[in-house]
């Protein structure tokens, strides 16, 4: 492992640049691609084509005095926020943009990505607590049975991951999938039976709905449903306590598209066997948050009975069927 | 088990429609405005404040000051006057106030107007904050459209 203190630390300085810019305008195309899908312009008026608004939106939020009502409790309301960003932050760390981009070579970095997620939960759970407030209670409730139902589908179909490449790294998972998107394990045609790849990618599309499920994004963003619940575990906060959880909750979407993409589109590998590189990584997961913002834009919420039957009534079920499948193929072929 | 199979099938069926139904209102165009920037033509049957019209010969308001419209207005928001210049047959309009402030754009001057003389206007960039700005001076307004 590489000694060097500096490695780290330039790294993790760029990943924070990376990181901040990305929750700062994905904000920005979610709205341009709200406005688009309902056939408006969105933002327009803060330099060209509104480039300038989260600049503006950060600023006003930055402005703003952090209130902290009463009867609140107020070291975990202050604490939450943080809480929400910190663990997507770190996730960042572990995750190999392309080949030899990566802060930290973590051995089990797959399984230290999932623990980091459920702290993120905590942010959400916490907020609502110490909001004192009953609406945000409902809301922590509610965000809790969410990512406990959504974790085990989405963690049985990695599994079937890690069983076929025999590793927990994220790095070496994504080395496996080198050369072509035939080799990719959203499809593996190539490197692995033909079973598989009819397997495979229903365990994409598990994945995919599990990661907006555990972002708490539309249409599973029961936690924060404007028109039940206010917003959620948020009510109470204001300033750059609502612009935290924000932030949090973009960062956790760049975090679920990079681990779908290294996960099941092959990391930082062209398809059609061009050269692979961090362009790749970068354009496969803007295309995945595209699909994030999309899919948002296009169902409403769900309620939450729905919402919970959906995860332990089809997706467990079919992940657990998937995870068979895969042990018996890898057995027998 | 039939019915929980063609449950998935059907679910995810119609929520591939929902995605390709947003998926082409994406790249139709815009259809809204930018408001202040870009300023839309008003349709012409819109129904603004009145205005008067022009005579095209004389150049002069068809209005022959004969009070009709000031009479038939239920909110009594038209006060009008005129009079006959030398060496001249008919009146001529020397004053047309419409109080905007209490019209109700019912349209009964214009129904009880002989001489087709007034008609709805195409105005709807009408904000104030004080009273007096509502009391429009029509004929000088006819006078600046020029």
């Amino acid at each position: 492992m590489d000694t060097n203190i500096w490695r780290p630390i330039l790294y993790l300085i760029g990943f924070m640049a990376f990181a901040g810019i990305n929750a700062a305008y994905l904000g920005w195309c979610e709205r341009k691609g709200a406005g688009r899908i309902q056939r408006r312009t969105g933002p327009m008026e803060v330099g060209f084509q509104g480039l300038l608004q989260p600049l503006a939106d950060g600023l006003k939020l930055m402005s703003k005095q952090l209130l902290v009502p009463d009867g609140v409790d107020s070291i975990l309301f202050r604490v939450a926020p943080i809480l929400a960003m910190i663990p997507a932050l770190t996730s960042m760390a572990v995750i190999p943009f392309a080949g030899n981009v990566q802060a930290r070579a973590v051995e089990l970095s797959v399984l230290l990505i999932f623990a980091l997620a459920s702290i993120g939960m905590m942010a959400v759970l916490l907020g609502g607590w110490a909001s004192g407030n009953k609406y945000s209670l409902i809301s922590a409730a509610r965000s809790v049975s969410q990512n406990l139902a959504y974790e085990i589908p989405m963690l049985v179909t990695v599994i079937t991951i890690v069983m076929l490449t025999g590793s927990m790294n994220l790095e070496e998972i994504a080395a496996a999938q080198q050369g072509g998107f035939w080799n990719w394990n959203i499809f593996p045609v190539a490197s692995h039976s033909l079973a598989q790849a009819i397997i495979m990618p229903v365990s994409f599309i598990i994945f995919f709905i599990c990661s907006v499920a555990e972002t708490n994004r539309a249409p599973f963003d029961m936690a924060e449903a404007e028109s039940e619940l206010i917003a959620g575990h948020m009510t109470e906060y204001g300033s750059m306590g609502f612009g935290l959880f924000m932030m949090g909750e973009y960062l956790n979407m760049v975090v679920g598209a990079c681990l779908i993409t290294i996960l099941f589109l092959g990391g930082w590998d062209g398809p059609l066997g061009l050269s692979g590189g961090i362009w790749w990584f970068l354009v496969k997961i803007y295309l995945l948050l595209f699909t994030v913002i999309w899919v948002r834009w296009t169902y409403p919420r769900t309620q939450i009975y729905k919402l919970l039957n959906l995860s332990w009534k089809i997706l467990i079920p079919f992940s657990l069927v998937n995870l068979l499948l895969t042990a018996a193929f890898i057995k027998v072929f | 088990m039939s019915e929980y199979i063609s449950d998935v099938i059907g679910g995810s069926k119609s929520l591939l429609v929902g995605l390709s139904i947003t998926a082409r209102e994406f790249f139709k165009p815009v259809v809204t405005e930018q408001y202040p920037w870009v300023v839309p033509e008003m349709t012409e049957r819109f129904r603004g404040h009145i205005e008067l019209i022009r005579d095209e010969k004389t150049g002069k308001p068809k209005c022959i000051v004969c009070g009709m419209c000031m009479r038939s207005c239920p909110s009594g928001c038209i006060s009008l006057a005129g009079k006959k210049p030398e060496g001249e047959k008919k009146k001529a309009l020397t004053k047309y106030h419409l109080d905007f402030t209490t019209c109700s754009l019912c349209g009964t001057c214009i129904e009880s107007c002989n001489f087709g003389a007034i008609q709805f206007s195409n105005e709807y960039n009408l904000a104030s904050t004080r009273k007096e700005d509502y009391i429009f001076d029509l004929l000088k307004r006819l006078e600046e459209q020029g």
